[in-house]
Protein backbone atom coordinates (compact mmCIF):
# COMPACT_ATOMS: atom_id res chain seq x y z
CA UNK A 1 0.00 0.00 0.00
CA UNK A 2 1.20 3.47 -0.85
CA UNK A 3 2.07 5.97 1.81
CA UNK A 4 0.77 9.52 1.95
CA UNK A 5 1.91 12.88 3.20
CA UNK A 6 0.86 13.92 6.68
CA UNK A 7 -1.51 16.85 6.27
CA UNK A 8 -0.79 20.17 7.91
CA UNK A 9 -3.03 20.56 10.97
CA UNK A 10 -4.11 23.48 13.13
CA UNK A 11 -3.98 21.49 16.37
CA UNK A 12 -3.74 17.75 16.98
CA UNK A 13 -5.48 16.20 19.99
CA UNK A 14 -4.35 12.69 20.91
CA UNK A 15 -6.59 10.84 23.37
CA UNK A 16 -5.35 7.48 24.63
CA UNK A 17 -5.77 5.65 27.93
CA UNK A 18 -2.31 4.33 28.80
CA UNK A 19 1.22 5.70 28.99
CA UNK A 20 2.93 3.83 26.08
CA UNK A 21 -0.18 3.67 23.85
CA UNK A 22 1.17 6.78 22.13
CA UNK A 23 4.61 5.24 21.63
CA UNK A 24 3.42 2.06 19.93
CA UNK A 25 0.95 3.36 17.40
CA UNK A 26 1.22 7.10 17.03
CA UNK A 27 4.61 8.49 18.11
CA UNK A 28 6.04 8.78 14.60
CA UNK A 29 3.02 10.71 13.38
CA UNK A 30 3.14 12.96 16.44
CA UNK A 31 6.83 13.62 15.87
CA UNK A 32 6.07 14.70 12.29
CA UNK A 33 3.47 17.19 13.57
CA UNK A 34 5.67 18.59 16.33
CA UNK A 35 8.60 18.94 13.90
CA UNK A 36 6.38 21.38 12.00
CA UNK A 37 5.56 23.10 15.29
CA UNK A 38 1.93 22.12 15.02
CA UNK A 39 0.53 22.17 18.56
CA UNK A 40 -0.12 18.65 19.84
CA UNK A 41 -2.04 17.93 23.04
CA UNK A 42 -1.86 14.43 24.49
CA UNK A 43 -4.62 13.53 26.94
CA UNK A 44 -3.48 10.35 28.66
CA UNK A 45 -6.39 9.05 30.68
CA UNK A 46 -4.68 6.75 33.21
CA UNK A 47 -1.21 6.03 34.55
CA UNK A 48 -1.27 2.40 33.53
CA UNK A 49 -1.58 1.39 37.17
CA UNK A 50 -2.48 -2.19 36.25
CA UNK A 51 0.59 -2.93 34.16
CA UNK A 52 1.72 -6.51 34.69
CA UNK A 53 5.37 -6.23 33.78
CA UNK A 54 6.84 -5.81 37.23
CA UNK A 55 9.79 -8.13 36.74
CA UNK A 56 10.99 -11.29 38.44
CA UNK A 57 12.86 -10.36 40.52
CA UNK A 58 10.43 -7.43 40.73
CA UNK A 59 11.65 -3.89 40.00
CA UNK A 60 8.29 -2.38 40.97
CA UNK A 61 5.15 -3.11 42.96
CA UNK A 62 1.49 -2.57 42.20
CA UNK A 63 1.74 0.58 44.34
CA UNK A 64 4.99 2.01 42.97
CA UNK A 65 4.18 1.39 39.29
CA UNK A 66 2.07 4.54 38.69
CA UNK A 67 4.95 6.85 39.65
CA UNK A 68 7.36 4.91 37.46
CA UNK A 69 5.00 5.06 34.52
CA UNK A 70 4.31 8.75 35.05
CA UNK A 71 8.04 9.45 34.81
CA UNK A 72 8.29 7.26 31.70
CA UNK A 73 5.37 9.09 30.12
CA UNK A 74 7.02 12.47 30.66
CA UNK A 75 10.21 11.18 29.08
CA UNK A 76 8.37 9.76 26.06
CA UNK A 77 6.46 13.00 25.57
CA UNK A 78 9.77 14.86 25.56
CA UNK A 79 11.19 12.49 22.95
CA UNK A 80 8.43 13.35 20.50
CA UNK A 81 8.32 16.99 21.58
CA UNK A 82 4.74 17.17 22.83
CA UNK A 83 4.36 20.46 24.69
CA UNK A 84 0.96 19.84 26.22
CA UNK A 85 0.54 16.62 28.21
CA UNK A 86 -2.68 16.19 30.18
CA UNK A 87 -2.83 13.40 32.72
CA UNK A 88 -6.54 12.91 33.20
CA UNK A 89 -6.44 10.99 36.48
CA UNK A 90 -8.61 7.99 35.67
CA UNK A 91 -7.60 4.51 36.71
CA UNK A 92 -6.28 1.78 34.46
CA UNK A 93 -8.78 -0.95 33.54
CA UNK A 94 -11.76 0.92 34.99
CA UNK A 95 -12.73 3.15 32.04
CA UNK A 96 -15.51 0.94 30.70
CA UNK A 97 -17.13 1.05 34.14
CA UNK A 98 -16.97 4.83 34.44
CA UNK A 99 -20.09 6.86 33.84
CA UNK A 100 -20.36 7.06 30.04
CA UNK A 101 -21.68 10.61 30.10
CA UNK A 102 -18.77 11.73 32.26
CA UNK A 103 -16.34 10.10 29.83
CA UNK A 104 -17.98 11.77 26.86
CA UNK A 105 -18.05 15.15 28.62
CA UNK A 106 -14.31 14.86 29.31
CA UNK A 107 -13.71 14.51 25.57
CA UNK A 108 -16.16 17.28 24.69
CA UNK A 109 -14.42 19.64 27.11
CA UNK A 110 -11.01 18.89 25.59
CA UNK A 111 -12.30 19.43 22.06
CA UNK A 112 -14.11 22.65 22.99
CA UNK A 113 -11.04 24.02 24.72
CA UNK A 114 -8.47 23.10 22.06
CA UNK A 115 -10.48 23.25 18.82
CA UNK A 116 -8.34 20.56 17.16
CA UNK A 117 -8.45 19.98 13.41
CA UNK A 118 -7.50 16.34 14.01
CA UNK A 119 -8.27 13.94 16.88
CA UNK A 120 -6.35 10.68 17.17
CA UNK A 121 -7.66 7.81 19.29
CA UNK A 122 -8.45 4.09 19.02
CA UNK A 123 -11.02 2.61 16.66
CA UNK A 124 -14.09 1.47 18.60
CA UNK A 125 -14.71 -2.25 18.26
CA UNK A 126 -11.21 -3.02 16.96
CA UNK A 127 -8.78 -1.94 19.66
CA UNK A 128 -8.72 -5.02 21.94
CA UNK A 129 -8.18 -3.56 25.42
CA UNK A 130 -11.38 -2.55 27.27
CA UNK A 131 -9.83 0.84 28.14
CA UNK A 132 -9.03 1.46 24.46
CA UNK A 133 -12.61 0.63 23.57
CA UNK A 134 -14.10 2.85 26.28
CA UNK A 135 -11.85 5.74 25.24
CA UNK A 136 -12.78 5.29 21.59
CA UNK A 137 -16.51 5.21 22.34
CA UNK A 138 -16.31 8.39 24.40
CA UNK A 139 -14.36 10.24 21.71
CA UNK A 140 -16.71 9.10 18.94
CA UNK A 141 -19.73 10.21 20.97
CA UNK A 142 -18.19 13.60 21.66
CA UNK A 143 -17.29 14.23 18.02
CA UNK A 144 -20.60 12.88 16.74
CA UNK A 145 -22.51 15.31 18.95
CA UNK A 146 -20.84 18.28 17.24
CA UNK A 147 -22.26 20.13 14.24
CA UNK A 148 -21.09 18.23 11.21
CA UNK A 149 -19.12 21.13 9.72
CA UNK A 150 -17.32 21.76 13.00
CA UNK A 151 -16.16 18.17 13.58
CA UNK A 152 -12.42 17.57 13.58
CA UNK A 153 -11.09 14.69 11.49
CA UNK A 154 -10.98 11.49 13.51
CA UNK A 155 -8.07 9.11 12.87
CA UNK A 156 -8.24 5.81 14.73
CA UNK A 157 -5.77 3.06 15.55
CA UNK A 158 -7.07 -0.49 15.14
CA UNK A 159 -5.26 -3.75 15.77
CA UNK A 160 -7.83 -6.41 16.64
CA UNK A 161 -7.26 -9.68 14.82
CA UNK A 162 -10.49 -9.27 12.84
CA UNK A 163 -9.83 -5.67 11.76
CA UNK A 164 -8.89 -6.18 8.10
CA UNK A 165 -11.63 -8.74 7.63
CA UNK A 166 -14.36 -6.46 8.97
CA UNK A 167 -13.39 -2.86 8.27
CA UNK A 168 -10.69 -3.35 5.68
CA UNK A 169 -7.15 -2.02 5.53
CA UNK A 170 -6.20 1.34 6.99
CA UNK A 171 -6.95 4.20 4.62
CA UNK A 172 -3.97 6.14 5.98
CA UNK A 173 -0.39 4.91 5.89
CA UNK A 174 2.48 7.21 6.85
CA UNK A 175 6.13 6.55 6.24
CA UNK A 176 7.75 7.53 9.54
CA UNK A 177 11.30 6.35 8.85
CA UNK A 178 12.67 9.89 9.02
CA UNK A 179 11.45 10.15 12.64
CA UNK A 180 12.23 6.52 13.51
CA UNK A 181 14.82 7.56 16.10
CA UNK A 182 12.24 9.64 17.94
CA UNK A 183 9.78 6.78 17.88
CA UNK A 184 12.43 4.45 19.28
CA UNK A 185 13.27 7.00 21.95
CA UNK A 186 9.59 7.13 22.95
CA UNK A 187 9.46 3.32 23.02
CA UNK A 188 12.59 3.18 25.16
CA UNK A 189 11.19 5.80 27.53
CA UNK A 190 8.51 3.27 28.47
CA UNK A 191 11.17 0.72 29.28
CA UNK A 192 9.20 -0.97 32.08
CA UNK A 193 6.59 -1.94 29.49
CA UNK A 194 8.61 -2.30 26.32
CA UNK A 195 11.84 -4.03 27.26
CA UNK A 196 10.62 -7.42 26.02
CA UNK A 197 9.44 -6.06 22.73
CA UNK A 198 12.54 -3.95 22.19
CA UNK A 199 14.71 -7.02 22.54
CA UNK A 200 12.62 -8.74 19.91
CA UNK A 201 12.71 -5.64 17.76
CA UNK A 202 16.48 -5.34 17.71
CA UNK A 203 16.67 -8.59 15.84
CA UNK A 204 13.41 -8.07 13.94
CA UNK A 205 13.89 -4.66 12.39
CA UNK A 206 16.99 -5.81 10.61
CA UNK A 207 14.89 -8.36 8.78
CA UNK A 208 13.76 -6.67 5.61
CA UNK A 209 10.03 -6.94 5.05
CA UNK A 210 9.22 -8.45 8.45
CA UNK A 211 5.92 -7.56 10.07
CA UNK A 212 7.77 -6.03 12.99
CA UNK A 213 9.82 -3.84 10.69
CA UNK A 214 6.67 -2.60 9.03
CA UNK A 215 5.14 -1.76 12.39
CA UNK A 216 8.00 0.53 13.26
CA UNK A 217 8.57 2.15 9.89
CA UNK A 218 4.96 2.93 9.05
CA UNK A 219 1.94 4.06 11.04
CA UNK A 220 -1.62 3.32 10.06
CA UNK A 221 -4.94 4.95 10.78
CA UNK A 222 -8.53 4.33 9.89
CA UNK A 223 -10.53 7.50 9.29
CA UNK A 224 -13.71 7.29 11.33
CA UNK A 225 -16.85 8.18 9.41
CA UNK A 226 -20.26 9.00 10.84
CA UNK A 227 -22.30 6.86 8.48
CA UNK A 228 -23.35 3.20 8.45
CA UNK A 229 -19.82 2.32 9.65
CA UNK A 230 -20.44 4.15 12.91
CA UNK A 231 -21.45 1.37 15.31
CA UNK A 232 -21.06 3.25 18.59
CA UNK A 233 -24.39 3.30 20.41
CA UNK A 234 -25.93 6.32 22.09
CA UNK A 235 -25.56 6.48 25.86
CA UNK A 236 -28.54 4.81 27.50
CA UNK B 1 9.77 -6.95 46.80
CA UNK B 2 11.59 -9.99 48.17
CA UNK B 3 10.93 -13.68 47.67
CA UNK B 4 8.41 -14.77 50.30
CA UNK B 5 9.79 -16.08 53.57
CA UNK B 6 6.74 -17.92 54.92
CA UNK B 7 7.61 -17.47 58.60
CA UNK B 8 8.11 -13.76 58.12
CA UNK B 9 4.90 -13.32 56.11
CA UNK B 10 2.94 -15.35 58.68
CA UNK B 11 4.13 -12.96 61.35
CA UNK B 12 3.08 -9.96 59.25
CA UNK B 13 -0.34 -11.44 58.50
CA UNK B 14 -0.83 -12.08 62.23
CA UNK B 15 -0.09 -8.45 62.90
CA UNK B 16 -3.17 -7.20 61.02
CA UNK B 17 -5.57 -9.82 62.43
CA UNK B 18 -8.47 -8.22 64.29
CA UNK B 19 -7.78 -4.76 62.86
CA UNK B 20 -10.02 -2.97 60.41
CA UNK B 21 -7.98 -3.11 57.22
CA UNK B 22 -8.14 -1.94 53.61
CA UNK B 23 -7.60 -4.76 51.18
CA UNK B 24 -6.48 -4.94 47.55
CA UNK B 25 -6.99 -8.26 45.78
CA UNK B 26 -6.44 -8.84 42.10
CA UNK B 27 -5.95 -11.69 39.71
CA UNK B 28 -5.26 -11.12 36.06
CA UNK B 29 -3.99 -12.77 32.93
CA UNK B 30 -3.71 -9.43 31.18
CA UNK B 31 -6.05 -7.61 28.83
CA UNK B 32 -4.32 -9.03 25.76
CA UNK B 33 -4.43 -12.75 26.63
CA UNK B 34 -7.31 -13.52 24.26
CA UNK B 35 -5.84 -11.26 21.57
CA UNK B 36 -2.59 -13.21 21.39
CA UNK B 37 -4.31 -16.57 21.84
CA UNK B 38 -7.94 -16.58 20.74
CA UNK B 39 -8.52 -19.89 22.49
CA UNK B 40 -7.46 -18.41 25.81
CA UNK B 41 -10.31 -17.79 28.23
CA UNK B 42 -9.48 -14.50 29.90
CA UNK B 43 -10.61 -14.01 33.48
CA UNK B 44 -9.67 -11.89 36.45
CA UNK B 45 -11.02 -10.13 39.49
CA UNK B 46 -10.17 -6.89 41.23
CA UNK B 47 -11.06 -5.33 44.56
CA UNK B 48 -9.42 -2.13 45.76
CA UNK B 49 -9.87 -0.72 49.22
CA UNK B 50 -12.34 -3.27 50.52
CA UNK B 51 -12.72 -2.54 54.22
CA UNK B 52 -12.78 -5.65 56.35
CA UNK B 53 -11.54 -7.40 59.43
CA UNK B 54 -10.16 -10.94 59.57
CA UNK B 55 -9.97 -13.21 62.57
CA UNK B 56 -6.84 -14.95 61.49
CA UNK B 57 -4.73 -15.44 58.40
CA UNK B 58 -2.49 -18.22 57.23
CA UNK B 59 0.23 -18.76 54.65
CA UNK B 60 0.44 -22.27 53.22
CA UNK B 61 2.45 -24.09 50.57
CA UNK B 62 6.04 -24.64 49.48
CA UNK B 63 6.14 -21.72 47.07
CA UNK B 64 4.40 -20.28 45.22
CA UNK B 65 2.35 -19.74 48.37
CA UNK B 66 -1.30 -19.37 49.25
CA UNK B 67 -2.59 -16.89 51.81
CA UNK B 68 -6.09 -17.18 53.29
CA UNK B 69 -7.88 -14.81 55.65
CA UNK B 70 -10.81 -16.03 57.73
CA UNK B 71 -13.46 -13.34 58.18
CA UNK B 72 -16.25 -13.42 60.72
CA UNK B 73 -18.67 -14.62 58.05
CA UNK B 74 -16.49 -15.32 55.04
CA UNK B 75 -13.09 -15.76 53.43
CA UNK B 76 -10.47 -14.06 51.33
CA UNK B 77 -7.65 -15.98 49.71
CA UNK B 78 -5.03 -15.71 47.01
CA UNK B 79 -2.96 -18.37 45.29
CA UNK B 80 0.35 -18.14 43.45
CA UNK B 81 2.11 -15.64 45.73
CA UNK B 82 5.88 -15.40 45.28
CA UNK B 83 7.02 -12.03 46.64
CA UNK B 84 6.31 -9.68 49.51
CA UNK B 85 7.24 -6.17 50.56
CA UNK B 86 5.83 -2.84 51.71
CA UNK B 87 4.83 0.37 50.01
CA UNK B 88 5.74 3.83 51.31
CA UNK B 89 2.59 3.89 53.46
CA UNK B 90 3.48 0.67 55.21
CA UNK B 91 0.92 -1.51 53.46
CA UNK B 92 1.85 -5.18 53.30
CA UNK B 93 2.15 -6.17 49.63
CA UNK B 94 2.12 -9.77 48.47
CA UNK B 95 2.25 -10.66 44.81
CA UNK B 96 2.68 -13.57 42.47
CA UNK B 97 5.08 -12.89 39.61
CA UNK B 98 5.09 -15.44 36.81
CA UNK B 99 8.13 -16.82 34.99
CA UNK B 100 8.16 -13.86 32.57
CA UNK B 101 8.09 -11.34 35.42
CA UNK B 102 4.44 -10.48 34.95
CA UNK B 103 2.17 -9.96 37.91
CA UNK B 104 -0.50 -12.65 38.05
CA UNK B 105 -2.00 -12.08 41.49
CA UNK B 106 -1.75 -9.47 44.26
CA UNK B 107 -2.99 -9.45 47.84
CA UNK B 108 -2.28 -6.26 49.77
CA UNK B 109 -3.46 -4.85 53.07
CA UNK B 110 -3.00 -2.02 55.49
CA UNK B 111 -4.74 0.11 58.07
CA UNK B 112 -5.03 3.11 55.71
CA UNK B 113 -6.67 3.22 52.25
CA UNK B 114 -4.62 2.60 49.12
CA UNK B 115 -4.21 5.66 46.90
Amino acid sequence: MKTMEVEQERHVLVILPHPDDEAFGVSGTIAIHTKRETPVTYACLTLGEMGRNLGNPPFATRESLPDIRKAELKKAVEAIKIQDLRMMGLRDKTLEFEDDQKMMNMMTDLINELDPSLVITFYPGYSVHPDHEATARAVVRAVRAMDEEKRPKLHCVAFANNTAEEIGAADIRYDIRHVYDQKMEAMKAHISQTIWMLKELESGVAQEGSELQDRFNYEHFWTYTFDENDKVTEIK
Amino acid sequence: MEPILPEKVQELVNRFAGDEIYLHLETTNGAYASHFDEKFFSAGAYIRNAKLTYEHGKIVGDGPYRVGLKLEIGWVYAEGLTHYGFDEDGHLLMAGHDFDGKLAVALQMGTTPFK
